[in-house]
């Protein structure tokens, strides 16, 4: 689906080295991928350089078995959803979904309408279709602008630490939603999260980035997983294993 | 809820009401008291004498001249002003060709170019008119692109990764995002017209309240004349609150503010 080799990249001159360096990384369809790593370290630049947002100074991005180097290749046909939920306050949370619509034009609105709704259903935001968002709280804001970036219909979605502002039990919920439906949304995901738990429980392969590169610990959980999962012994146990080799990754 | 309203409007007005009562009162005493000429200072009492014996001629002929001006002026200072800020918003060359102009344009004292400008365009109404534009052209520029200028920046990466053009960023995050400061500029626009119109009539023609006050002027008729301000002051008011609506119902169809 996805594949970059020897990516770098670096801010301007004078700002000292790259970013990324030498950074390598195969997505096949369907993957759930979590990007883990200390604050700064590129994550987030990662993500919106396979968005089409940046650049690269050097290296080779294939997307659906094509090469996309340039970044217009890419721009408008990955899915990115970033920290900020970014919904636009003038418009209820049905209309700030459609804007994918709106924009593609792809389809009957009706139809379109239609998939908002169950999607927001699903995501447990029934009957919020004609609030504006500075009436939700920041969770729901936050799901509500999933649900936009489910609703752009890309295969290979980008999120970047979407439950990281929300509070504990909503989380849950969302990873138990994403758990029983991921497989039959058929989309493939990265994910930057700083919770190893959550990265444990919904990844396939978790990346930990470090030093402008990737180093990939596979999780050896068998699926369908079940959001109680993380009290077994064998979950703690890989979640202390990740915690050290991140401590590691960051204490050199 | 009808009581609520009144209270409200008394909060919000009453000191300002109370406060030109006070000043009108104060006037009239000092006035009739303090034996000033009445060229000098006309009480408001004469004042208001002036402006009933003179209604049919005020706001029959001088008035409409003058809205006249006021409306065709802030019509074409609002549309070339709105498409040169949306053009220099599009072309960035444009941008840096013209805003240093225009800044210039507005250190041109215009009262000083104004003669220059009836020479061009003529005592009739051309010539109020383009100094009306002058005067009210400049906000609506500066309200369109600096409106235009920074709004949206930080959508504008989300809806590049939905695909968006160019077009489509102005239309669904620029534009909305811009109109509060858009609108600041026409409301600073029409108070400009009303000052520009009177100004275009001052130097010359044959109607109009700043004709007519200058011609009261020329006379010591002073209560008239300030009979003309207290009309082109009215006028200004409406016309400013008339833009407040339309924002508020544009903005309000837009959810921005509900």
């Amino acid at each position: 689906m996805l594949s970059i080799t020897n990516l770098s990249y670096s801010y301007g001159a004078g700002s000292g080295g790259p970013v990324i360096e030498g950074l390598s990384l195969n997505v096949q369809k369907g993957e759930f991928i979590s990007l883990v790593g200390a604050s700064g370290c590129g994550k987030s630049t990662l993500l919106r350089i396979i968005a089409g947002l940046l650049e690269p100074s050097g290296g080779d991005i294939s997307f659906g078995g094509k090469p996309a180097n340039g970044s217009a290749a890419r721009l408008g046909k990955i899915g990115y959803m970033p920290q900020q939920d970014l919904l636009l306050p003038w418009r209820t949370v049905l209309d700030n979904c459609l804007l994918a619509w709106e924009l593609k034009r792809s389809g009957s609105k009706a139809a379109a309408v239609q998939q908002i709704r169950s999607l927001l259903h699903s995501l447990g935001l029934a009957g919020t279709e004609n609030a504006y968002p500075e009436e939700l709280s920041g969770g729901m804001r936050q799901r509500i602008a999933l649900a936009r970036t489910l609703s752009a219909g890309s295969e290979l979605l980008l999120l970047d630490e979407p439950f990281g502002a929300l509070d504990a039990l909503t989380k849950r919920g969302l990873h138990r939603w994403l758990l029983q439906l991921w497989s039959s949304l058929g989309r493939t995901v990265l994910f930057i999260t700083h919770d190893l738990e959550e990265a444990l429980l919904l990844s396939d392969r978790i990346c930990l980035m470090h030093g402008g590169s990737l180093q990939e610990i596979a999780v050896p959980l068998p699926r369908p997983r079940h959001g109680e999962l993380i009290y077994q012994p064998q979950f703690m146990q890989l979640r202390e294993g990740l915690e050290r080799r991140l401590y590691e990754s960051i204490a050199h | 809820m009808r009581a609520l309203r009144i209270k409200r409007l008394l909060h919000n007005y009453a000191p300002a009401a109370l406060l030109v009562l006070v000043i009108i009162v104060v006037w009239e005493v000092i006035v009739r008291f303090g034996e000033v000429a009445a060229f000098i200072l006309p009480a408001p009492s004469s004042v208001w004498a002036a402006l009933l014996e003179h209604r049919t001629l005020l706001l029959g002929v001088h008035l409409p001249a003058t809205l006249q001006e006021i409306l065709l002026g802030f019509l074409l200072s609002a549309g070339c002003g709105t498409l040169l800020g949306l053009g220099m918003h599009l072309f960035r060359p444009l941008a840096k060709a013209v805003y240093p102009l225009l800044i210039v344009s507005q250190t041109i004292p215009l009262i000083a170019l104004s003669p220059i400008l009836i020479m061009w365009f003529g005592y009739s109404l051309g010539g109020k008119i383009a100094v009306v534009f002058l005067t009210a052209f400049f906000p609506v520029v500066v309200g369109t692109y600096d409106g235009l200028y920074k709004s949206g920046e930080q959508y504008k990466e989300l809806l590049l990764t939905l695909g968006a053009s160019r077009r489509q960023l102005l239309v669904k995050t620029q534009i909305p995002l811009a109109l509060p400061a858009y609108f600041s500029g026409l409301k600073l626009s029409i108070v400009y017209c009303v000052i520009g119109a009177t100004i275009g009539e001052w130097l010359g023609g044959s109607r109009g309240l700043g004709y007519y006050s200058r011609r009261m002027a020329g006379n010591l008729h002073s209560a008239e004349l300030f009979a003309a301000v207290f009309l082109l002051s009215v006028l200004g008011v409406l016309l400013f609150l008339s833009v407040c609506a339309a924002e508020q119902i544009i903005v309000k169809k837009r959810g921005l503010r509900r």
